[in-house]
């Protein structure tokens, strides 16, 4: 836990983003941008041994 | 003496023959999946239903301890963080999941009532995990009741769901809402069974697309081999 301490410091009030009525913390900023990221990488990354099914099949 | 019902007339029979009907065997546990699901936009929900696991896992733990266990021992800490994490997690990988399945609008094909349990899962997920926040006998529990009050109070629902009552929030926390969930979830799993993952939208213009008869996205998903993708079936594409 030190280590991960001395590399976030988290002894401060959270980051906050305002874009008119829109409040949102950095962190959930942060987890929000990581799902949009897994869902592209979901989409696009090819699954071990897709392609071989699809050939067997056709 | 008793007399035996006639099997026809046994709530036993009826029960299971309609069961065997709706969820042949071979469709509850089928031996493969079509090849369109050989994808990672598929793999969300049954991580959703392994996080899931280990959050009933480890709340099983916290609740035999105690609710304040956690707070003054080390064993404690780290199951408490476990079951945390696991909520985080359980939550991240069901939003992919709500996501991938939105935009295939997998309500077709007679999905429809896949796609309620489902949203309706996440919808009581939400106060599951509010109900734990609250019960965790912190300053962040005190923290979160009392702006989640005021909240609760402006819709009309304080006198009903009290987030400042310990004893209330603990209970639906470790059983009412938990086991909703579960009951979902299993509900929601045998419709994806009985009617199959849902097929990827046909390649062609809007126009064919929409010819697609609703047969073909009702592809049986569990014929037990490796099934026939629309394209592959001589659907129009």
């Amino acid at each position: 836990m030190s280590v991960l301490g001395a590399v976030f410091d988290l002894n401060h009030p959270a980051h906050v983003v305002h874009w008119h009525f829109i409040e949102l913390s950095v962190a959930n900023i942060v987890v929000i941008a990581l799902m949009l990221a897994v869902f592209a990488a979901a989409i696009i990354l090819p699954f071990p041994g897709a392609a071989r099914r699809r050939r067997s099949e056709s | 003496m008793s007399i035996a019902p006639s099997p026809k007339t046994s709530w036993t029979t009826r029960t299971r023959e309609s069961a065997v009907d709706a969820l042949p065997p071979e469709k509850l546990l089928p031996d493969s999946q079509p090849s369109y699901v050989a994808s990672w936009i598929y793999v969300f929900g049954v991580a959703s239903i392994a996080a899931l696991i280990v959050i009933i896992g480890s709340g099983v733990i916290l609740s035999l301890k105690g609710p304040a266990w956690w707070h003054y021992t080390g064993v404690g800490h780290f199951i408490n963080s476990i079951h945390l994490w696991a909520v985080e997690l359980f939550f991240f990988v069901m939003v992919v999941h709500l996501w991938g399945k939105y935009w295939m609008a997998a309500w077709r094909g007679g999905r429809t009532r896949v796609w309620i349990t489902g949203a309706v899962t996440f919808l009581v997920a939400v106060p599951t995990a509010l109900t734990g926040y609250v019960s965790q006998q912190n300053f962040d529990a005190q923290w979160i009741s009392t702006q989640a009050k005021d909240g609760l109070n402006s819709v009309g629902v304080g006198a009903f769901f009290n987030v400042t009552n310990f004893g209330q929030m603990y209970s639906y926390h470790v059983l009412l809402l938990p086991a909703a969930v579960v009951a979902l979830v299993i509900a929601h799993v045998l419709l994806v069974r009985r009617h199959g993952v849902v097929p990827p939208f046909a390649l062609g213009t809007a126009r064919d697309s929409a010819r697609v008869s609703p047969a073909v996205e009702r592809t049986p998903a569990l014929s037990g081999v490796d099934g026939p993708s629309p394209a592959s079936s001589g659907a129009p594409s």
